[in-house]
């Protein structure tokens, strides 16, 4: 029975920066919104509803999991489920069936993240893991893009697909592409998150300025990948398209400022950070120049991904004073 | 035959040869050879691998008991788990005769639980007693006290510590002691020792070590020992098992008869023994000398 | 004026300087000054009075004790009522000299005037002899003997002396307000400790908050040739010497080593008051300005306080007392300060704040798993993995700890502030520290 006048002991520091583990997940959703805001207007009530059950089913399977299956505190505060359940939904087309959706969140909570032991544990982006269980699972759904602005604000309209500009440049060449500024707004087709490549950047750049992320991952990446596609667009032009076209289309923006500099599944340090982005920009090059698929953004993230642990271990961090002279 | 079925199982009949024989013949001229002894030896020991016999685990205890007993001499090896008995078939298998000793069991030699000493400072941080143990003298104020977070608990592997929801104290149930000594390990203040169970099962022993004067020992907790000589001058006249150490009282488990008089003899219930020294009135007849 | 910064690490906690154009006040005696026998690095101090004596201020009541120890003397006149254990900042209970006070009377070897004499005939030994017999330690915090570090053994040699005017901590302000309220004192006292050491050359780093203060001592540093003033960047923590030698010389103390290492003797500009005061004036250690700080005062500052007032007697003293919403209080800067159990906790040599938080200021949920951000890894200033230090010790694998240089860890907490999960990373590698040390020692032995 203490009184209330006693003094609290604890050990310094005594005070701490604010930037704490649930405000960095809400600088993510707030850098997301523009993304969002993208969807719904390139794909109507659609993107809405994948997105807004993707968040259900993420938050809720790990409150489930966490009180009946771990039997642990249930930490769902922390936004880190929130986070996931936007960047799956923005993985994935907007006429996505809800029970495959439900599917995938199961499998990127679930298995991905609470199989590890939780947050912090996993080695692998379990957005990431999730869409890529689901293209193998439901691969026509998972290639069934809807063209933007068809005025898809009825719930349950029928949504127009078509092919995006990659499957285009996969089947026809590289001549058969339109305007670069439509790949730039979003007017394309493509998963939910990734068409608009403004609405991405205003997102990085936000992250950049509340010190969420550094620059060094998007970057490194980013660069990695623009050197490799050009190297080959230069050696010939009328095979590979030019890096732009490359840095436009597919989900490689949305990977190198959201889903490669995910703090949990980056290395620790700023030297294995760059190492691990330049790695991963040249494999997303590789597998979209010459892999069965034609993305490679999600594959090089998750292959660096199991990198990582070697990366933290490797790469030495800079000591101060260089010998040790204890007994 | 179809060639590619032919040109197929011969392949792979033909790999799988090769690599049966690799692996036999690698077998065979890297097999590593074990005293079989070893095997017997490790079979008659409990199994648990807790260490307390002070070899890694049953097999390590195996094998230094073997090379001991090529040396001619098996003294010294005791299993706490296994006890006399493991003791004695091994000894037997080996053509030794056993040294018997005397079981033991794990004792906290505090009293301050919550109603004893009251909390007086609050702290926040890692529950945990060896981190708490670095800050400060402890939420009761004792220095020398439990801290209550509970790291012997963890510690145990065989569900034989329990923290007391009223006292807050670790609570050692002896039927599930084996005397590992993890507890007496995980204790920063080391205030869990391994002590002799004793004759039927009997024991006194000081729960306190507090080495400062009794003042102010006192004033943090009612259960101190304020080091007031009571005990040792009665005991003197029995068996001569008490000594003031550094203000504590300490009571030698080699002399100690088991016959709690200083039990009850001590002002504010230092001693506590583990049996009822009224049998007859089903109840502890002095203020702490019942049961733990 | 350059800029410089040491280059790894380091972070920027609000600086909250509130007390900065505070002049510093002196306060009375306190009614019962509690003198603790361990107010340095090293053993503890030998008592040399007992109950019933009659002390007079300066009055020698403690001797140093082996070679890493100090002096104490009485901050008080009067009577010693008790010698007892009491908690001090260990947390822990060590002995304390009680002294009940009766008027304010010194000892007649002590000069109570402050002007500075610009003449120093003393040797450089007799300099250090004065030092140590007037039990004169360091006044950043950690109150090491200061005659040692002019002690260099045969094999080293120092060619700068670096005075340490950094103050990085937040809230803290006594050094800004000495280095504006005794400037030609402090620079007679860096001139002594040239001439202990032997050394011609001194640098003064001050941090660029302080901006009046380099100023000042930059225009009295014109009439002392080899004495130079330097303004450092403002990053926490730039007052840790290790770092202070990093941005002002560009030299690294290796692992385990010592600032005479890399030929520096470094001194908190605080010490070169109190040498000042001692060697010039033959005063002792007897009193330090401590910064009062808190949301909830109704006077903070600086006050000159005697050793041994507690905190209960110095708000008193203040015209103050301890704001109702207090959760806690802290001796020392809030990065590196040490929280107490009661306000009858006195003050020490080593005592350069104390600090009141509100219940709003120490609010903290429970820690959250790490996400393995590395902003831990980014700010240590000593280029560790505190993330990785942190596991290794509370798993208990000292082994590997040491392996991973937990031993150059300069507890400077930077860390913890970074870490967004609130771990408790400086509570395990302290115990780690201290885990490894012993094994360290028990090694040395064999």
């Amino acid at each position: 029975m203490t009184t209330r006048s006693s003094l609290l002991i604890t050990f310094p520091p005594h005070i701490r920066d604010p930037q704490s583990t649930p405000r960095i997940m809400l600088g993510v959703v707030v850098a997301l919104l523009p993304a969002l805001a993208g969807a719904v207007y390139y794909f109507g009530i659609h993107a809405v509803r994948v997105t807004f059950f993707s968040v259900l089913f993420c938050v809720g399977l790990e409150a489930l999991i966490q009180k009946y299956l771990m039997k642990t505190r249930v930490t769902i505060t922390d936004g880190s489920a929130l986070v996931t359940g936007l960047l799956l939904a923005f993985n994935l087309p907007a006429t996505i069936p809800l029970w495959q959706l439900l599917v995938g969140a199961v499998v990127a909570i679930g298995i991905t993240k609470h199989s590890f032991g939780g947050l912090g544990r996993n080695p692998f982006n379990p957005a990431l893991v999730g869409r890529a269980f689901m293209l193998a699972s439901f691969p026509v759904q998972m290639t069934t893009w809807p063209i933007p602005m068809q005025n898809l604000w009825q719930a349950g309209a029928d949504a127009v697909t078509g092919a995006t500009p990659l499957g285009k440049l996969a089947e026809q060449g590289v001549d058969q592409v339109p305007e670069y500024l439509q790949f730039f707004l979003g007017n394309v087709g493509g998963c939910l998150g990734e068409t608009s490549v403004l609405a991405i950047l205003i997102g990085g750049f936000y992250l950049l300025s509340k010190k969420i992320i550094t620059w060094h991952i998007p970057v490194m990446y980013l660069a990695s990948f623009t050197l490799f596609t050009g190297i080959f667009h230069l050696v010939n032009p009328s095979s590979y398209a030019d890096p732009l076209f490359h840095l436009l289309t597919g989900g490689v923006m949305l990977a190198a400022w959201f889903m490669a500099t995910d703090l949990v599944t980056s290395p620790v340090s700023r030297r294995g950070q760059v190492i691990f982005a330049l790695s991963a920009g040249f494999l997303c090059g590789l597998i979209r120049l010459f892999g069965a698929y034609p993305e490679g953004a999600s594959y090089s993230i998750l292959i660096m991904n199991a990198f990582v642990p070697l990366i933290d271990k490797l790469i030495p961090v800079r000591k101060f004073g260089k010998e040790i002279r204890y007994g | 035959m179809n060639p590619v079925v032919l040109i197929s199982v011969l392949a792979l009949g033909i790999t799988a040869a090769v690599a049966g024989i690799a692996l036999y013949v690698i077998s065979r001229t890297f097999h590593v050879v074990e005293d079989a002894r070893v095997d017997e030896i490790e079979n008659l020991l409990p199994g648990i691998n807790c260490g307390a016999c002070g070899y890694p685990g049953c097999r390590g205890c195996a094998e230094a008991i073997i090379t001991a007993a090529d040396d001619g001499d098996i003294t010294g090896f005791f299993c706490p788990p296994g006890g006399n008995e493991v003791m004695g078939k091994i000894a037997r298998k080996l053509g030794y005769q056993a040294q018997r000793q005397m079981p033991t069991t794990a004792v906290l030699l505090c009293n301050g639980g919550m109603d004893k000493a009251p909390v007086k400072y609050r702290y926040r941080g890692p529950e945990k007693c060896f981190i708490s143990h670095e800050l400060f003298l402890g939420p009761a104020g004792c220095a020398y006290g439990c801290l209550g977070y509970g790291d012997c608990v963890q510690a145990c592997d065989f569900d034989a510590i329990k923290i007391d929801p009223k006292t807050g104290l670790p609570v050692i149930l002896e039927d599930h002691c084996v005397s590992c000594g993890a507890c007496v390990k995980a204790c920063p203040r080391n205030l869990i020792v391994i002590l002799p169970r004793g004759g039927q099962n009997q024991r006194v022993w000081v729960a306190c070590q507090n080495r400062e004067k009794g003042a102010i020992a006192i004033k943090n907790c009612k259960a101190a020992c304020i080091a007031c000589n009571k005990c040792v001058k009665i005991c003197d006249q029995i068996a001569q098992a008490v000594s003031i150490q550094n203000n504590v009282a300490v009571i030698d488990q080699e002399r100690c008869t088991r016959c709690g008089t200083c039990v009850g003899e001590c002002p504010t219930g230092a001693i506590l023994a583990n049996f009822s020294l009224f049998e007859e009135l089903g109840e502890p007849a002095l203020k702490d000398g019942g049961k733990q | 004026m350059r800029r410089d910064t040491f280059p790894l690490g380091g972070v920027h906690p609000p600086q909250r300087k509130y007390t900065a154009d505070r002049p510093i006040i002196a306060l009375d005696p306190p009614a019962e000054a509690v003198v603790f026998m361990n107010q340095h690095l090293g053993a503890p101090a030998q008592p040399l009075v007992q109950k019933g004596d009659q002390v007079r201020v300066g009055t020698l009541i403690g001797r140093s004790r082996g070679f890493i120890s100090a002096n104490i003397h009485s901050p008080v006149s009067g009577k010693v009522i008790k010698i007892e254990p009491r908690i001090d900042i260990s947390g822990y209970r060590r002995t304390a000299v009680v002294i009940e006070t009766q008027g304010d009377d010194w000892e007649d070897s002590v000069d109570l005037d402050d002007t500075p004499t610009r003449k120093i005939s003393f040797t450089p030994d007799k300099i250090i002899k004065t030092i140590e017999s007037l039990g004169v330690v360091g006044m950043g915090g950690a109150a090491f003997p200061s005659h040692i570090k002019y002690m260099l053994p045969e094999n080293k040699k120092a060619d700068t002396l670096i005075v340490n005017g950094v103050e990085c901590e937040p809230y803290l302000t006594a050094d800004h307000r000495l280095m504006l309220e005794k400037p030609d004192q402090i620079m007679q006292g860096i001139e002594v400790m040239k001439k202990a050491g032997r050394i011609s050359y001194a640098l003064v780093g001050i941090e660029a908050n302080k901006p009046d203060a380099i100023d000042l001592l930059a225009e009295k540093a014109k009439f002392y040739p080899g004495t130079e003033i330097r303004s450092l960047r403002v990053k926490y923590p730039q007052g840790a010497e290790k770092q202070l030698i990093k941005a002002l010389l560009n030299r690294e103390i290796p692992g385990g080593g010592l600032p005479m290492d890399v030929g520096c003797i470094v001194n908190n500009i605080g010490t070169a008051y109190a040498i000042y005061q001692a060697v010039v004036h033959h005063r002792p250690l007897v009193d330090r300005v401590v910064t009062l700080a808190g949301s909830g005062l109704k006077n903070p500052g600086n006050y000159r306080v005697r050793v041994g007032t507690s905190v209960r007697e110095m708000l008193n003293l203040a015209g103050d007392q301890m704001p109702p919403d207090t959760e806690k209080v802290i001796m020392g800067g809030p990065m590196t300060g040490k929280a107490i159990l009661d306000l009858g906790m006195p003050v020490s040599k080593g005592t350069s704040g104390i600090l009141f938080q509100n219940r709003r200021e120490c609010s903290s949920g429970p820690s959250l798993n790490c996400i393995r951000c590395g902003r831990c890894i980014a700010v240590c200033p000593m280029g560790l993995r505190p993330y990785l230090l942190e596991k290794l010790c509370r798993m208990k694998n000292f082994q590997r700890a040491e392996q991973e240089r937990v031993m150059d860890c300069i507890e400077c907490g930077s860390c913890a502030y970074g870490c967004p999960s609130g771990i408790p990373l400086v509570e395990y590698i302290k115990y780690g520290k201290n885990r490894v040390l012993e094994i360290m020692k028990k090694r040395r032995e064999k």
